[in-house]
C-alpha cells in the first residue's frame, strides 16, 4: 500500500484530519514530527496550521526547515507533494510553487465554505474532477490572497466561483489573483491548495468533494 | 481580604505572615480561587448521574460518552481581565480553560463563547467587541481548538463592561484520566511551558474586586499575556506525556499560579510540598520570591512525576521545544515550604491555603416585575426593530474569524440550535450555551431555569440526548444584599430545573464583583450543556417549500425582558416562567418527533419569540411561509404579544403533510400555524395580512451585524 507522511511542524493543526483523510481515501498515512526523515514514503503532505505561529510570515520559517531539502528531492523525483492552506504557503516561501499567499483583502481571519471551479483536471491531484465542475470545500485562512507577477505561467487549478462556476469579483473571499484558490507547479506534482479538502471528506461534515482530491492523488502515486 | 480573615489567618498561624506568605494567601483567600461567597449555596446543585463519571472538584468534569469515550468538560469567565485588556483578556480566558481540559488528560475539541457587550452605538463597547472577538479568533485558531458556538448580546447594562465566558470540552478514552492531586510522597514537580514574567500578578485579586474609573491604566499588569504558539506545544506535549501512562497529577497554571497550583494538588489528600521558586525561568529580571510564587504568567503546566521518570517526561517536551524543571517535591507533612536559593522564605500548614472558611453575607429579596402595557405598535414596526436588533441578528461576522472546523468534526457549524461535533461514525456531541440576564434581571429564579430550558430546548433540536451541565455564574459584588440574594436564587432555579430534566452538573465557574463603579452587572448565569446525538437522525432548521409549520408549547403573556420590550424601551413585566414539568413532556416529545423521522425542521422558540423563530427557519432554507399566528396556541389575543412573547417550552418544526396525524398524537400543545413555500414571508392574523416580506430582504437584515459596526456603507 502506499505511504504518505503528513509532515507536523510546531503550530501545526490540521494533521490529523489530513492522516484521517488520506485514510479514507485507501493509502496508509503517517504523521510525522518535522525532525524525522522521510524515507520509506511515497508522497508528502504538508497540512494546514500556524506553522512556527505564522512568525515572520506564514509558513517562512518552515519553508527553511532540514526536512524541506527531503520535499524538494520528491518534488524533483516526480512524487506527489500537497499543501494545504499553511502548507501552500510553506510551498510558495520554499520555492516550490510559483507565487506568494498575501493577507486577505480584509484583513481578518476567514472561515468559510466557498464553491471552487475545477481549471485543470488533468494534474495527478484532480484526475478525479471534471474541468469544470464546480465543487465544495470551506476555506479558513488569514493569508490566502494569491499573488503572482505573471498569472500565464501558473498553472491553476482551482477558482473561488459562484454555484454555476462563474468567476466573478462578489465570490473571491481574499481578493486572489484571478479569483485562484489552488496552483499547481508545471509538472502536475506539487499542488498547493487554499480551501481544506481534508474538511471535506465526510457527507456528515458537508461535502465529500475533497475526498476526491485525496483519492486522486493516491491513484496516481500507487501507479 | 477582610480584616476578620487576616485575624483568623494570624490565629492558626501563631504569628505574622511574612512578605511571601502573606503574597500567597491573598491569592489563596481571594474570592475568585476559593469560592469563598459562593460554596455553601453550589452544594444545592446536582452533580450525579448514570452520565457523571466525575463531577466538580477538579480542572474539568468528566461525563461518559460511551464506553471507550468520555468528554471533559468546564466554564470559565474572563471578565475583568478583558473590560481592561479586551483581546488580551479574552485570548487568555480561552488558553486558561483548554488547559483545565487538557490536565483531565483529555485533549481539547471545541469551544463556546457567550459574551456579552454594552450596546454597539458606543465607540468604547465596540472597541471591547472587536478586541474580544479577535483575541478568542487568533488564540482558538492558533491552538487549532475550533470555537463552534457561542452567544453574544448587547444591552446597555454593560456599557464600557464586558462578560466574556467560555466553555471548553475535549473527549479522552477512560484510561488516559489523570487526576489533579497526588495520593503519594516523593513525587517530583516539574514546571513547564513558558517563563513566569510579572504578567497577571494579583489576577484573582484583581477579579474580586469591581473596577474603578481608571481600571485601564491601573490594572494592566494584572492581565497575563497570551501566547498560543507554546499553548499548542502544550497541547500536544502532555498528550503525548499523559499517554506514557507516567504522570501521577497534573495541573495547570491558572488563577492563583504556582501556589494554587502546587498547593491543591499536594494538599488534596493531605500531603504538603517544598518548592524551590528559585528554579523557575523567568521572563523579567529581579523577580522577588513572592512575585515568583503568585504571578498567573499563562501557558504553564504542573506535573507530578516519579523521580525515575523524570528524564522521560522531560525529553517529551523538549521534543517540543518546551522549557521545562524541576521545582519542587512532594512531601509526606502537611506543610507548604518555599525556598529561594535554599533558604526558606515561607512554611505554613498547607491548609491554610487550601481551607478557606466562606462567607454568608446579608441576602434582601427584591422585585423588579410589575404590570406593563405592551405599546400599541404596527406589526411590522415592531417585527423589523426586534429582527433587526444586535441581539437577533446573525453572528456570522463573528464565527467566520473562528476557524470553527479545524480537527474536521463540526458537523453542526454556528448558527444552528446547537453544535454538533462527530465523535465517532455514529455519534456526535451536541454543545450549547445559553443565558437571559434580561429574564434574571426581572426574576433570578426563573431565568436561572429558563437557562436551563433553553439548554435542553436546544439540544433537542438537534435531535440530541441531553447528558450534562455546567453553570458559569456572573454577578455583582455579593457584598450588596440585593446582589446576594439573587445569586441565591439563581442557583436554587438552576438546582431545581437541572432534577427536573435528571441533568447534573459536573463544573462551574463563580464570578463575581463584575460592576464598574457601583454598577452592577443583572445577574447573569450561563449554562453550556452537552447532548448525544445520532448523526443519521439530526433535523434541518430550514423551511423547505410545501412543508406545514407547527408550534408546540402555549404562549403566555409573557414579555417581561423580552427583546421587544427591550427595542421598545418597556420596562418591567413578568419573566416568562418555566413550567418544569411541560418543559419536559415537551422536550421529549420533540424527540420522539426527531427520532421517528417525523419532522424534517425543528427550530427553538427563544430571544424573539416565535416571528424571530420563524423568520430564522426562512433563512436558513431559503424558503418563505405563510403563517396565521391567530392559530397560535396561546392565552392572549395580541398578534405583537403573540408574535414576540418569549414563553418557554415552545419549538416551531416543519414536516411533511402525511406526519400530520401522528406529530398530533405527539404533542399536548400543537397547532398547525400555516406552511412553507414561495419566497416571502407572510404573517396573518385571522386571515387579514399583518406583513409581507421578501426572504431576501429578511436575509439581508439578518446580515446586518458588519453595518452596525460601521464596516459597510
Amino acid at each position: 500500500m502506499v505511504r504518505f507522511a503528513v509532515v507536523v511542524f510546531p503550530g501545526t493543526n490540521c494533521d490529523f484530519e489530513t492522516e484521517r483523510a488520506i485514510r479514507k481515501a485507501g493509502a496508509e498515512a503517517e504523521r510525522v514530527w518535522y525532525k524525522t526523515s522521510l524515507k520509506d514514503f511515497d508522497g508528502v503532505v504538508l497540512p494546514g496550521g500556524f506553522s512556527y505561529a505564522d512568525y515572520l510570515r506564514a509558513g517562512a520559517i518552515a519553508a527553511r526547515q532540514e526536512i524541506m531539502e527531503e520535499v524538494k528531492e520528491f518534488a524533483r523525483e516526480g512524487r506527489p507533494v500537497l499543501g494545504i492552506c499553511n502548507g501552500f504557503q510553506v510551498l510558495t516561501e520554499a520555492g516550490l510553487l510559483p507565487g506568494a499567499l498575501r493577507p486577505n483583502k480584509t484583513p481578518r481571519f476567514i472561515c468559510k465554505w466557498v464553491h471552487l471551479r475545477v481549471a485543470d483536471g488533468e494534474t495527478p491531484f484532480t484526475q478525479f474532477y471534471e474541468p469544470g465542475e464546480v465543487i465544495r470545500m470551506p476555506i479558513a485562512h488569514a493569508e490566502g490572497n494569491y499573488y503572482a507577477d505573471d498569472p500565464s505561467k501558473v498553472r491553476v487549478v482551482f477558482q473561488y466561483s459562484d454555484e454555476e462556476g462563474n468567476i466573478t469579483d462578489e465570490v473571491n473571499p481574499n481578493g486572489s489573483l484571478l479569483n485562484i484558490a489552488a496552483v499547481a507547479n508545471e509538472r502536475g506534482n506539487i499542488l498547493g491548495t487554499m480551501p481544506h479538502p481534508e474538511r471535506a471528506s465526510d457527507r456528515f461534515l458537508g461535502s465529500e468533494d475533497g475526498l476526491r482530491l485525496f483519492k486522486s492523488m493516491v491513484e496516481w502515486a500507487r501507479r | 481580604m477582610f480584616p476578620h480573615e487576616e485575624n483568623l489567618i494570624r490565629e492558626r498561624l501563631g504569628k505574622e505572615p511574612n512578605e511571601v506568605e502573606k503574597a500567597m494567601l491573598e491569592v489563596m483567600w481571594s474570592e475568585h480561587a476559593s469560592y469563598k461567597s459562593s460554596r455553601p449555596f453550589l452544594k444545592l446543585l446536582p452533580t450525579e448521574n448514570e452520565h457523571v463519571v466525575l463531577g466538580p472538584g477538579e480542572d474539568a468534569g468528566i461525563v461518559k460518552f460511551d464506553d471507550e469515550t468520555w468528554i471533559a468538560i468546564g466554564i470559565e469567565s474572563h471578565n475583568h481581565p478583558s473590560a481592561v485588556e479586551p483581546y488580551g483578556g479574552a485570548a487568555t480566558g480561552v488558553g486558561g480553560i483548554v488547559r483545565d481540559i487538557l490536565c483531565m488528560g483529555a485533549r481539547p475539541i471545541a469551544l463556546l463563547d457567550p459574551i456579552r457587550f454594552g450596546p454597539l452605538e458606543g465607540e468604547r463597547n465596540r472597541y471591547l467587541f472587536q478586541g474580544v472577538v479577535k483575541g478568542i479568533a487568533d488564540y482558538g485558531n492558533r491552538i487549532g481548538v475550533p470555537t463552534v458556538g457561542g452567544e453574544t448580546e448587547f444591552d446597555e447594562s454593560l456599557d464600557n463592561y464586558v462578560l466574556v465566558n467560555v466553555a471548553c470540552v475535549g473527549i479522552m478514552r477512560p484510561e488516559h484520566l489523570v487526576h489533579s492531586y497526588v495520593t503519594e510522597p516523593g513525587l517530583k514537580l516539574i514546571l513547564v511551558g513558558n517563563r513566569t514574567g510579572r504578567d497577571g500578578i494579583h489576577g484573582v485579586t484583581f477579579a474580586s474586586e469591581e473596577l474603578s474609573e481608571n481600571a485601564e491604566e491601573e490594572d494592566r499588569s494584572a492581565v497575563q499575556i497570551p501566547d498560543p504558539f507554546t499553548e499548542k506545544l502544550l497541547i500536544e506535549a502532555t498528550l503525548e506525556a499523559v499517554y506514557t501512562g507516567k504522570v501521577r497529577a497534573l495541573k495547570d497554571l491558572g488563577g492563583g499560579g504556582l501556589t494554587c497550583a502546587s498547593a491543591e494538588m499536594a494538599g488534596k489528600k493531605g500531603f504538603g510540598a517544598v518548592i524551590h521558586a528559585d528554579r523557575v525561568p523567568l521572563r523579567e529580571p529581579n523577580m522577588a520570591p513572592a512575585e515568583v510564587m503568585i504571578s498567573e504568567s499563562q501557558e504553564r503546566m504542573l506535573f507530578a512525576v516519579k523521580d525515575e521518570d523524570v528524564g522521560e517526561i522531560g525529553r517529551i517536551f523538549e521534543k517540543y521545544g518546551l522549557e521545562w524543571i524541576v521545582v519542587g517535591e512532594i512531601i509526606a507533612e502537611s506543610r507548604y515550604v518555599v525556598l529561594w536559593n535554599g533558604e526558606k522564605v515561607a512554611d505554613l500548614p498547607i491548609d491554610l491555603l487550601t481551607d478557606v472558611p466562606t462567607i454568608e453575607w446579608e441576602m434582601r429579596p427584591h422585585s423588579l416585575e410589575s404590570n406593563a402595557k405592551t405599546p400599541n405598535i404596527g406589526f411590522k414596526e415592531a417585527f423589523e426593530l426586534v429582527w433587526g436588533s444586535p441581539n437577533v441578528v446573525s453572528k456570522r461576522w463573528i464565527w467566520e474569524q473562528y476557524d470553527h472546523e479545524v480537527q474536521g468534526r463540526t458537523v453542526l457549524k454556528p448558527g444552528r440550535d446547537a453544535a454538533v461535533l462527530r465523535i465517532n461514525d455514529e455519534y456526535g456531541l451536541a454543545f450549547v450555551a445559553d443565558g437571559n440576564p434580561r429574564h434574571s434581571h426581572l426574576n433570578p429564579y426563573q431565568g436561572a431555569m429558563g437557562a436551563v430550558a433553553e439548554v435542553v430546548r436546544n439540544l433537542v433540536s438537534v435531535g440530541a440526548e441531553p447528558l450534562a451541565l455546567v453553570d458559569n455564574l456572573n454577578f455583582a459584588s455579593p457584598e450588596m444584599p440585593e446582589v446576594y440574594w439573587s445569586f441565591a436564587e439563581t442557583v436554587r432555579g438552576l438546582a431545581d430545573a437541572a432534577k427536573a430534566f435528571g441533568l447534573a452538573y459536573v463544573s462551574g465557574n463563580v464570578s463575581f464583583y463584575n460592576e464598574v463603579v457601583d454598577r452592577p452587572i443583572k445577574p447573569t448565569p450561563v449554562v453550556a450543556g452537552l447532548g448525544k446525538v445520532k448523526l443519521e437522525e439530526i433535523p434541518g432548521m430550514g423551511l423547505s417549500d410545501g412543508l406545514l409549520i407547527g408550534v408546540i408549547g402555549v404562549t403566555r403573556r409573557e414579555l417581561g425582558g423580552s427583546e421587544l420590550y427591550s427595542v421598545l424601551g418597556v420596562e418591567g413585566g413578568f419573566a416568562p416562567k418555566v413550567d418544569l414539568g411541560v418543559e419536559r413532556a415537551n422536550a421529549e416529545a420533540v424527540m420522539g418527533a426527531v427520532r421517528a423521522g417525523l419532522v424534517k425542521a425543528v427550530h427553538d422558540v427563544s430571544v424573539g419569540g416565535i416571528a424571530a423563530a420563524l423568520a430564522e427557519m426562512a433563512v436558513a432554507g431559503c424558503a418563505g411561509f405563510t403563517v396565521d399566528l391567530s392559530g397560535v396556541p396561546a392565552e392572549m389575543d395580541n398578534p405583537i404579544e403573540v408574535a414576540f412573547s418569549e414563553s418557554h417550552g415552545r419549538y416551531v418544526v416543519a414536516f411533511p403533510e402525511e406526519n400530520l396525524d401522528a406529530l398530533r398524537a405527539l404533542f399536548k400543545d400543537f397547532a398547525v400555524i400555516g406552511k412553507a413555500g414561495g419566497n416571502e414571508a407572510v404573517f396573518l392574523w385571522n386571515g387579514m395580512e399583518l406583513m409581507r416580506t421578501p426572504v431576501a430582504r429578511l436575509e439581508e437584515i439578518h446580515e446586518s451585524l458588519p453595518k452596525l459596526l460601521g464596516e459597510e456603507g
